[in-house]
């Protein structure tokens, strides 16, 4: 890996390949340093967020907090998960995301293999519009949706909150999932047909494991967005508190007026772990996946 | 990676599958027609009615009031001030996004890997937090009583979400500290795609790295960087969780509401169902305006939808 590697030998730029190479020696040091503090102000926060969250009520609260802890303690977490229904919001937040998941997974799959492997009248037109569905500002259709919701009868369900995000996490997912469907070479269908597959087999059995990374990388967009949510769940889970999901949980403890703060690091910890545990799972694919996406 | 820079030379798929494709799109299309066109049908309609609480729990007859809401939303200064407030804010946000997520990516290719693999993570990390759980974070960090920033700073117990742009100030560093790692990672992609040669004579050439950033890498990068800008500002500005979590709901005296927000409080903190429609209406259209430009752009670089 030193600078001088012939990046013109190459025909394909491996990871760094070349662009190393434009590097002078003296600035390195301080480039290399640079980028060290930045991931340390960048990690700060989440730092700052679990430290809290282990923190004996008595250092959270104090005029001069330091960053570190003698005294870790489980506290925070006792309070979090004893105070209120929290597991069940957990496992209602969960419930919810893992439905969108994997219902937006297989209606984007088909979707996208639609219009990645066919040409048919108003295909053009379908792409444009499921770009337009993306810019779509989801928090103003809460007014028309809560009425929605409410005409079936939904309000106050878990069903409120996936039906919605669902429809929402589905433009998106197929704008994504696209390049993934393009990118499975088309002789293999073909060949496949001349074994003697039907489509629904090819469909199934060939195509979607290997397109299976791709729809894992495109949940994790559809899992943050349903996992964030609290105003859906603000708004259409009214009266029937055991419906409620973990965001609603979290703005109890972050009542403004008396924060308990190592309350709400402990729940923002709880809430926030599920998600880095997905996204440090999938991140390579997810990196790959954008850059077929945006392009 | 290798079979979708293969698939972009290859030809677009020429088949004819009759039914087949429209059989694939019918789930999706179901549930977009029904919970995404439907409700902005709805979005729009209720925007020409008068719709209040009367309507929506008295039972009272709605009444169609032609252009009278929006009228209504026009002649308000306070519609004029949030809207300015949205655009403004979104536009720093944008512009804070996309400067450090590319001044990252820069950084990222002139280090070793260790501190490579260290920046990569924080970013990961930052990207992944639950916007939600990001703003109980920084409001908590900024917090005038036991947070360490003010400490830090010897700020003593300056409240950040006192006066409105210190608020928003506030807001503005945890969109941009959740949002730079997308523009940064993927911007750090396109240039490692650039071929060295390009680096190596701009080097030669005597560039710095500013210079080599502005004529070498930007225009190159000019697809990529169009995308991610645009994908900013359709983001920044629907812009919702963080003002609602941190300003708490708008901040004092609505200081820190923007569209989203506004909308929303008319809606549910003050019932007027149709001015919130209203006001989501305007959104959209702005929104169209920009996702239309977007595709103006896209076209231009020829890509191929």
């Amino acid at each position: 890996m030193s600078a001088d590697v012939g990046a013109g030998s190459r025909t394909r730029p491996g990871p760094g390949a070349g662009t190393r190479s434009w590097i002078r020696k003296p600035g390195r040091l301080a480039a290399d340093g640079a980028a060290v503090l930045i991931a340390a102000v960048v990690a700060f926060p989440l730092y700052w967020m679990v430290l809290s969250a282990f923190k004996p009520a008595g250092e959270v609260r104090s005029d001069h907090p330091v960053p570190w802890t003698l005294s870790p303690s489980l506290d925070a977490f006792r309070r979090v998960f004893e105070q209120q229904d929290f597991g069940r919001y957990f496992l209602n937040s969960l419930l919810v995301a893992g439905t969108v998941v994997v219902a937006s997974a297989l209606l984007a799959f088909l979707a996208a293999t639609a219009v990645a492997r066919f040409r048919f009248r108003l295909r053009t037109t379908l792409l444009i519009l499921f770009l337009v569905a993306q810019m779509v500002p989801v928090e103003a259709l809460t007014i028309p949706l809560f009425f929605l919701m409410r005409d079936i009868g939904a309000l106050n369900t878990l069903f409120s909150l996936i039906l919605p995000h669902l429809a929402f996490s589905l433009p998106f997912a197929i704008w994504m999932l696209r390049g993934f469907v393009k990118a499975v070479p088309e002789a293999l269908e073909e060949q496949a047909f001349i074994d003697g597959a039907s489509r629904t087999r090819f469909l199934w059995q060939i195509l979607f494991p290997l397109v299976l990374p791709g729809l894992v990388a495109t949940s994790v967009f559809s899992f943050i967005s349903t996992w964030n949510d609290f105003l859906f769940a603000k708004s259409f889970i009214i009266s029937a508190t055991e419906n409620s999901t973990l965001p609603m949980a979290l703005l109890v403890f972050f009542d403004t007026e008396t924060p308990d703060w190592g309350g709400v690091m402990a729940a923002s910890t709880v809430m926030t772990v599920p998600v880095l545990i997905f996204f440090v799972c999938v991140h390579r694919r997810l990196v790959s996946g954008l850059g077929g996406a945006v392009k | 990676m290798r079979g979708r820079d293969g698939a972009r030379i290859r030809r677009p798929p020429v088949r004819h599958g009759g039914w087949t494709p429209w059989l694939y799109l019918a789930p999706a299309l179901v549930v977009l027609a029904g919970l995404l066109v439907y409700p902005v049908y709805q979005l729009g309609l209720i925007s020409f009615l008068e719709y209040t609480q009367a309507q929506v729990s008295g039972g009272e007859p709605t009444s169609f009031q032609g252009l009278a809401n929006y009228r209504e939303l026009l002649g308000d200064p306070q519609f004029w001030d949030v809207l300015l407030a949205t655009v403004v804010f979104a536009a720093a946000c944008v512009l804070g996004t996309v400067t450090v997520g590319c001044a990252l990516a820069v950084l990222l290719t002139r280090v070793r890997a260790v501190p490579r693999l260290l920046l990569m993570l924080a970013a990961l990390g930052a990207w992944a937090t639950p916007a939600i759980t990001g703003s109980t974070v920084w409001v908590f960090l900024f917090d005038p009583d036991f947070g360490p920033v003010n400490r830090v700073l010897g700020l003593g117990d300056h409240s950040w979400t006192y006066g409105r742009y210190s608020a928003f100030t506030l807001v503005f560093l945890e969109v941009v500290w959740c949002s730079f790692p997308l523009v940064m990672v993927v911007t750090y992609a396109g240039i490692r795609a650039v071929p060295g040669e390009v680096l190596e004579a701009a080097a030669l050439d005597g560039a710095g790295a500013w210079r080599t950033w502005r004529s070498v890498l930007a225009p190159m990068l000019r697809p990529v960087l169009i995308v991610v800008t645009i994908q900013s500002v359709i983001w920044d500005f629907k812009v919702f969780t963080q003002i609602y979590v941190m300003t708490d709901g708008g901040g004092i005296a609505d200081q820190n509401l923007v569209l989203n927000v506004y909308a929303y409080q008319k809606a549910f903190a003050s019932s007027q169902y149709s001015l919130g429609s209203a006001i989501g209406v305007v959104m959209l259209l702005i929104l169209l305006a920009v996702t239309l430009v977007y595709l103006k752009l896209l076209r231009r670089n020829g890509e191929e939808i």
